[in-house]
């Protein structure tokens, strides 16, 4: 009946990870015992849940990874204290297992589930505010996309509480990974959970990239087209190109795992290194869908903090369109050590340090940004010097890794672990707080508390460097990474400095939430106006928030910065606003969520084998889907000197 | 200085090196292969100390502490490279700091540029400074890669010795096909004697890494991936596996002790003398995954290796079916190619 669900399948046997699940549980139920009492559902629903905006979609995105990156962070912090622990000969709290499942997770959640849904939820706001539109092109797709993405992160989260999760690192080699040695249902959440979300980032690349290509301002060319549209026009082609990959690669995993293929088995023709090679060409673009979108990040903030224009738009413009092109030349650096000969070696090694040469030229032309202005030291500008000094450091590092022998003895190791921290908290968190800290008062009609800010950016930078710098030593200390005890006595105080590190980067994040909590408690003293940081780009000539339909006229752009030029006065011609003509907007749809909500049933249910809770889970997503092709009624006139909400 | 290290417990750390050099010249930009010479010191122990310095204490850091060739000059590589990016990346992490603070807003004696956004000029500079580095970089990364291609033989006057190596849960198994013997978690070698190592595994992905050698290479089921090492040193090495390999994969260590060729003909006649034999039956015992502590076979079945390669010897996928048929030929017929 239940396939392979029994009751076993709740960690009673596990004081810590039983402890974790019921305290996730207790957290989310009183959450929602909260909403119920406040009577909040119906608001929820009709204004949130249903919402087919991409602004409230943008923002949901966002609070999905701030809830995910407090669960990551929980991994994260029992990692740092459990090594912590186990200097000097101790033992630590967390079995084997328990622990290779714990960096698992982290690793999943972080990328999956906080680093993309920030990223792809600040395009979503930004990007069609910035092209003078009215929403994406396909706005319920977006839902659809959102709620998918929302699924496979409530999947990896239920395996907490109901099985486990895979316990072969975040990108699970086979065979490790296939059912000889892996044959509980962990690998089974992480292949559904990914799969579900992979489509709903699919789907929302292809509906960004239609909104860039098809639905900008009347007389916004290519070469007007502000930075961040172009880092989202190049992060969203990666995502067509790449995500399809992964979506295969796991595919043939499953295979293997439920129908006894023979994909990357070491038996049978199997070949393990195939899935090694498949899930690097994902991976590789990957870091490049996550990194791009915070470069045009630091373009919009650096010039708009400078009181200067971008410096080198359309070296910025190639340097983006160079890295997307080679992000897909450089996977097998993952892999230097399989024994691919010497030459395959050098050409994806070389071809990994060319990727550095456009990153510095972005990272100079940001220099020379600054260089003549009149910097402030907002909090969006403090994340992004933090960001320029920080990401350097990675880069330095990366190209170290990127020379074939050197990766020989630093592959795998602590080192590697330092070096893609550094990228991704210095690089992509970094730009992640820079972007929100800058776009919050355009979202929310108010601003972020800036002492706090403040506070919490430095926690984060002074615990970042605290906690991953020792590892850059321990790497160099042979200090591999995944392991679960620190047993070399020299790798003792830098393992424990990495741990106060970790502390200190907590503390940042309660000054976060603490940020959050009191701006929303002060925001009528905080209110902002449209155009609150004196800005360059359009989305600053919406009201703040800006209406369903963002514009009540859309503007008709004739330069770069077009709203700088506006307010500088440098440009006179009319007609800068097209004519107010009623228009329609799309309806709300539940049908995201009602997807959403198939697909996990759908996961779920394939994880633990239970074959008729998939039946029906399939054919409730195709009812749903049917039953939505047959909706009348799809869109709302709105007449905008109305001013009424659809 | 390791003495005042509170934590220090073991005697795994090595000895001194024996001094590498760290200036670019001195890396030998020709393709022809590593010799088992010493690199001797060129010019800059002082950027040696500095280094130490920076990072402590220098005997710690064992993967830049080379006990031979392929190590010392993996070490360069890895200094070379470092100073090369420090001089461009500290120098523009300044300039970062610098330039925002003089141009901060309300500092006085700057000027304000607010239309400046282009110079050829620069534009080209910035363009070319990262490409120039790179240019160097990359050479050194081709020059590098195939120089320490780990399937190269290192010359030497010594004849080189064949080490076959399997990794299992949680252990590793070294084979010694010349002397018949085998060993577990203890890797013995002789020192200024080329080592040619074939490793596969028995089970999951691993890789093989002695950092004070140098050159970690994975160790695959069903294929054969070649490593070529040498130690001039005698020390008792840390050996690991880097790639993630299960639950137990912290324990998944060895030692590698680096002796001389006399304590080395003893040790392979010691372990002779050891009365345990691997046959199919003791290694399809090995086969149960856990770690195991260090022990010897004094006589091993012959072609056992390649029979666990083309996995016709019994595996973990198979040790539930009876029959050990072999399910197809050695996947990677020219050894080593690893993919
Ligand atoms: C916020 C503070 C963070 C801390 C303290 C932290 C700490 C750690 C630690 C201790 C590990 C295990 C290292 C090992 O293998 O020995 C790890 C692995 C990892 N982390 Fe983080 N991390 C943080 C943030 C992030 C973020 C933001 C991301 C990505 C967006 C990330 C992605 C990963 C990945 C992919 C792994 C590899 C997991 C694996 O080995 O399979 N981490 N992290
Ligand atoms: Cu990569
Ligand atoms: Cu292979």
């Amino acid at each position: 009946m239940f396939g392979r669900l029994t009751l076993a399948a709740i960690p009673t046997g596990e004081p810590i990870a039983l402890g974790a699940a019921l305290a996730v549980l207790a957290v989310v139920l009183a959450t929602l015992a909260w909403l119920t009492w406040r009577g909040a559902w119906p608001y929820l629903w009709r204004e949130w849940i249903t919402s087919v905006d991409h602004k409230r979609i943008g923002i949901m995105y966002c609070a999905l990874g701030l809830v995910m990156l407090l669960r990551g962070f929980s991994d994260a912090l029992m990692m740092r204290t459990h090594l912590a622990l186990t200097v000097g000969g101790g033992s630590g709290y967390l079995p084997p297992d328990h622990y290779n499942q714990i960096f698992s997770a982290h690793g999943v959640i972080m990328i999956f589930f906080v680093a993309m849904p920030f990223v792809v939820g600040l395009m979503n706001f930004v990007t069609p505010l910035q092209l003078g539109g009215r929403d994406v092109a396909f706005p319920v797709l977006n839902s659809v996309s959102f709620w998918l993405t929302a699924a496979g992160a409530l999947l990896v989260n239920l395996s907490l509480g109901i099985g486990n999760f895979e316990r072969a690192g975040w990108l699970p080699y086979p065979p490790l990974s296939e059912t000889t040695y892996s044959p509980d249902v962990g690998v089974d959440y992480w292949a559904w959970s990914l799969q579900i979300a992979g489509v709903g980032t699919l789907m929302s690349g292809v509906n960004l990239l239609a909104t860039i290509l098809k639905t900008r301002a009347r007389g916004m060319r290519y070469t007007r087209m502000p930075m961040f549209c172009w880092t989202a026009l190049a992060a969203n082609l990666l995502i067509v190109a790449a995500f399809p990959i992964l979506t295969a690669t796991i595919a043939m995993l499953t295979l293997d795992r439920m129908a006894g293929f023979h994909f990357f088995t070491n038996d049978a023709g199997g070949n393990p290194m195939m899935f090694v090679n498949l899930v690097w060409a994902w991976g590789h673009p990957e870091v490049y869908i996550l990194i791009l979108p915070c470069f045009g990040i630091f373009s919009e903030v650096v010039p708009t903090f400078s009181r200067k224009p971008l410096f080198g738009y359309r070296s910025m413009v190639a340097a983006t369109m160079a890295i997307c092109v080679l992000s897909f030349m450089v996977w097998l650096h993952h892999f230097f050590t399989m024994g691919a000969g010497a030459n395959i070696n050098a050409v994806f090694g070389v071809l990994s340090m060319i990727i550095a040469v456009p990153t510095g030229v972005k990272v100079f032309n940001w220099l020379f940004t600054m260089y003549g202005g009149k910097v402030e030291f907002s909090v969006p500008m403090l994340w992004s010097l933090a960001f320029m000094s920080t990401f350097v450091i990675g880069g330095m590092t990366g190209v170290l890794l990127a020379i074939p022998p050197v990766d020989f003895v630093v592959h795998n190791s602590q080192f590697l672990v330092a070096h893609f921290h550094n990228v991704i908290i210095g690089g992509v968190l970094f730009g992640v707080f820079a972007g929100v800290n800058y776009w919050f008062p355009k979202a929310f009609g108010f601003m972020l508390d800036e002492r706090l800010g403040k506070a919490a950016f430095w926690c984060w930078v002074v615990g970042f460097y605290l906690a991953f710098m020792p590892l850059y030593a321990l790497g160099l200390m042979g200090m591999t990474r995944r392991l679960n005890v620190a047993y070399m006595p020299q790798w003792g105080p830098w393992t424990l400095v990495a741990a106060v590190g970790a502390l200190v980067i907590f503390a940042g994040i309660l000054l976060m939430l603490a940020q959050l909590y009191v701006s929303i408690r002060r925001r009528a003293a905080l209110r902002a106006g449209d155009d609150p940081w004196d800005a360059r780009t359009l989305e600053w000539a919406a009201s703040s928030p800006p209406p369903a339909w963002n514009f009540d006229r859309l503007p008709v752009v004739a330069c770069l910065d077009e709203l700088w030029a506006r307010k500088t006065g440098a440009r006179k011609e009319t007609p800068l606003w097209l004519d107010d003509k009623p228009f329609h907007m799309p309806r709300n749809s539940a049908i995201g969520v009602a997807l959403a909500a198939a697909a996990t049933f759908f996961g779920f249910a394939m994880v633990w084998r239970i074959d008729w809770l998939a039946i029906a889970a399939a054919l409730a997503a195709l009812t749903a889907v049917i039953g939505f092709a047959a909706r009348r009624n799809l869109e709302v006139a709105v007449a905008p000197n109305e001013k009424a909400p659809a | 200085m390791s003495q005042r290290n509170p934590f220090r417990r073991t005697g795994l750390t090595p000895q001194e090196p024996d001094g590498s050099a760290f200036s670019l010249r001195s890396f030998d930009m020709t393709l022809s292969p590593i010799h088992s010479r010493r690199i001797r010191p060129a010019s800059s122990r002082l950027a040696r100390a500095a280094l130490a310095c920076a990072l402590l204490s220098g005997c710690d850091y064992i993967t830049l502490d080379p006990k031979g060739p392929i190590a010392a000059n993996e070490t360069l590589l890895f200094y070379n490279a470092l100073a090369i990016m420090t001089a461009i990346g500290a120098p523009v992490i300044a300039a970062v700091f610098v330039v925002a603070y003089w141009f901060r807003k309300g500092g006085r004696g700057t000027f304000y540029l607010p239309d400046w956004h282009y110079s050829g000029k620069i534009e080209l500079v910035v363009w070319s400074v990262p490409a120039l580095t790179v240019f160097f970089l990359g050479a050194l990364a081709v020059v590098g890669s195939n120089r320490l291609d780990p399937r190269v033989a290192i010359a030497a006057e010594a004849k080189p010795l064949d080490v076959q190596v399997v990794a299992l849960d949680w252990k590793w198994l070294f084979l010694y096909p010349e002397a018949g013997v085998a060993s577990i978690n203890e890797l013995a070698l002789p020192i200024d004697t080329p080592i040619h190592f074939r490793l596969t595994s028995a089970t999951v992905m691993n890789s093989f890494f002695i950092p004070n050698l140098g050159s970690q290479i994975y160790a695959m089921g069903a294929m054969e991936t070649r490593l070529n090492l040498l130690a001039h040193e005698p020390g008792d090495y840390l050996g690991l596996s880097a790639q993630l390999s299960g639950a137990h994969f912290t324990d998944m260590r060895f030692t590698a002790r680096a002796m001389s060729a006399d304590d080395f003909a003893a040790w392979i006649a010691q372990a002779r003398r050891n009365p345990d034999k691997l046959d199919r039956d003791a290694y399809g015992a090995l086969l149960k995954p856990a770690p195991e502590s260090p022990r010897v076979f004094g006589a091993v079945e012959s072609k056992l290796f390649d029979a666990i390669v083309a996995r016709t010897a019994p595996t973990p996928e198979n040790a539930a079916a009876c029959a050990p048929a072999p399910r197809r030929a050695t996947q990677d017929a020219s050894a080593g190619k690893g993919t």
